[in-house]
């Protein structure tokens, strides 16, 4: 314990760069392990917990895997020393849906320069996001490439994708394919009762939820128009 | 001995947190076990009120935080159960004066002398609600058979779950049956279907709890009203008793004098 913390305190300036942004400060790390760089992080703020105080944090964690227990943690160890936890970046899947799932941005409104180029985030876009839990009421997901969800999307959760959305469970909460304008993609979910549904610019609400037990069903743009097909099986 | 931590809380404001704490408390004190409960709500405590304690508060949570006094001077005693406590909040401090980790310590000092450690959760989703869930073991989310309040108890468990804590309970409290078969009120399967959450308890609306509340006098202490019995049922649940719900039928006795006013 006592060995780690004296590493830290020398190796800590590499291991931790701290600079300032337009949104706030920006929080970027060296390589070691999760734990070795975040307590780093929090010595470092501690050290001049003055200078920090109310400080916004955009923290890129690079293509770390962080669960959102880990990410949890360190929004609350940052609030305890004064630090808002205001942005994670990540080219991680798992770390995004952590971010996201505690509310938290995963993105800059303008992007770090160097970010939406990189090889890693086209890859993020092209892959789908898979996600294997119900969303609740104030879950917000927002992915450049599809969407995949093995559970519900409650009212008040809210789902936007760049390319299609696919729910395997009931959607009452918000829904938005093709954030982009990409007219191309499809949203479809066993029992589909959105509080709202939009692709591209193209705007649909539910009709009143009648009793009647679910059926899947795809939305599409068809000449221009949202369509609503229930499956059959053929 | 190692206590259970269980913490009581909502999302949403005045949805009956505060009383279900208190009845669990007196009706677990009442089965012999050894309780302390923990107002988490600093700024706007009342839990001392519906205990019946206020006049005996000396020390509170924030004193032993901030190393004022010892955790024991900061527990009141119940006069009618000798193993059941309280330690209240701080009325003239904000939330902020407790952390997560001051709460998780808390408990761990007290895990040794008590079966349960209840925590009234604030309602809310911000620091005191963080406070509250930091020690839980076992989380029991109050809601009302409204929408809004089972809206707010769908973010709270989705924050439960981020947080990686095994999943909730579910209290639904102030069911009026008789709406409910008019249809004019989400019934308990409505409110599982939208939540998917264990149902450990169902507490009928009763306006002795009002008056229960006034006297500082929690209802499942005599067991006779029937939200007191569905107090002493979850109470039961919760020690891993299995007890089967009690029928919510509108054939009391008033229902049906009701009835015969109107000439039916
Ligand atoms: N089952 C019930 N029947 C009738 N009134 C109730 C019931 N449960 C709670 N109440 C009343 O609702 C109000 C809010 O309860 P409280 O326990 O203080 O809620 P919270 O702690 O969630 O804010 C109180 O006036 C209380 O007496
Ligand atoms: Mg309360």
């Amino acid at each position: 314990m006592i060995d780690a913390i004296i590493f830290i305190d020398m190796a800590e300036s590499s291991l931790v760069q701290i600079k300032g942004i337009k949104e706030g400060l920006l929080v970027t790390f060296g390589e070691a392990d999760w734990n070795v760089l975040s307590q780093s992080l929090y010595s470092q703020v501690e050290k001049q917990q003055a200078f920090f105080k109310g400080a916004r944090f955009v923290v890129d964690v690079g293509d770390r895997s962080l669960k959102s227990r880990e990410v949890g943690t360190l929004r609350d160890k940052l609030a305890d020393l004064g630090v808002n936890l205001d942005t994670v970046l990540s080219t991680s899947a798992v770390t995004v849906n952590s971010a996201q799932l505690l509310g938290l941005a995963t993105q800059l409104p303008v992007p770090v320069k160097r970010y939406p180029k990189s090889e890693a985030a086209a890859d993020l876009a092209s892959h789908a996001l898979w996600i294997d839990k119900t969303l609740r009421s104030g879950a917000r997901i927002e992915h450049a490439g599809n969407v995949v969800i093995l559970g519900d999307v409650n009212s008040g959760a809210e789902v936007i994708a760049g390319g299609s959305i696919m729910v395997w469970g009931r959607v009452r909460g918000f829904v938005h394919a093709g954030k982009e304008g990409d007219n191309a993609v499809a949203i479809c979910a066993l029992d589909l009762h959105p509080t709202q549904l939009r692709i591209g610019e193209l705007i649909a609400v539910s009709p009143p939820k009648t009793k009647d037990t679910a059926k899947p069903e795809m939305v599409k743009i068809v000449d221009g128009q949202l369509v609503a097909e229930p499956w059959k099986p053929i | 001995m190692a206590a259970n931590v269980l913490t009581v809380t909502s999302g949403k404001g005045g949805v009956g947190k505060t009383t279900t704490v208190a009845n669990i408390a007196v009706a677990l004190a009442n089965d012999g076990k050894k309780v302390v409960c923990i107002d988490g709500d600093i700024g706007l405590r009342n839990l001392d009120v519906i205990l019946g304690l206020e006049n005996r508060i000396v020390y509170d949570i924030v004193d032993v935080v901030e190393g004022r006094c010892r955790i024991r001077q900061a527990m009141i005693r119940d006069k009618r159960f000798p193993e059941l406590f309280l330690i209240p909040a701080a009325q003239t401090r904000d939330k902020n004066a407790v952390s997560p980790s001051d709460m998780i310590r808390l408990c761990d000092e007290l895990r040794a002398e008590f079966d349960w450690i209840i925590i009234d959760s604030p309602a809310g989703i911000e620091r005191g609600f963080k406070n509250s869930i930091a020690p839980a073991d076992i989380i029991v989310i109050v809601t009302n058979p409204e929408m809004s309040a089972v809206r707010d108890a769908d973010r709270v468990v989705g924050l439960i779950e981020a947080e990686e804590k095994k999943p909730p309970y579910l209290i639904l409290n102030r069911i009026k049956q008789n709406m409910v078969q008019r249809g004019d009120m989400l019934s308990v399967a409505d409110v599982y279907d939208l939540l998917r959450v264990e149902v450990i308890g169902i507490v009928p609306e009763d306006e002795n709890t009002i008056i229960a509340a006034n006297k500082g006098v929690p209802l499942a202490i005599e067991g006779k009203s029937r939200s007191g019995v569905a107090y002493r049922n979850i109470a039961k649940r919760l020690c891993g008793e299995q007890v089967p719900f009690m029928k919510l039928d509108v054939d009391t006795l008033w229902d049906k004098l009701m009835q015969i006013g109107k000439g039916n």
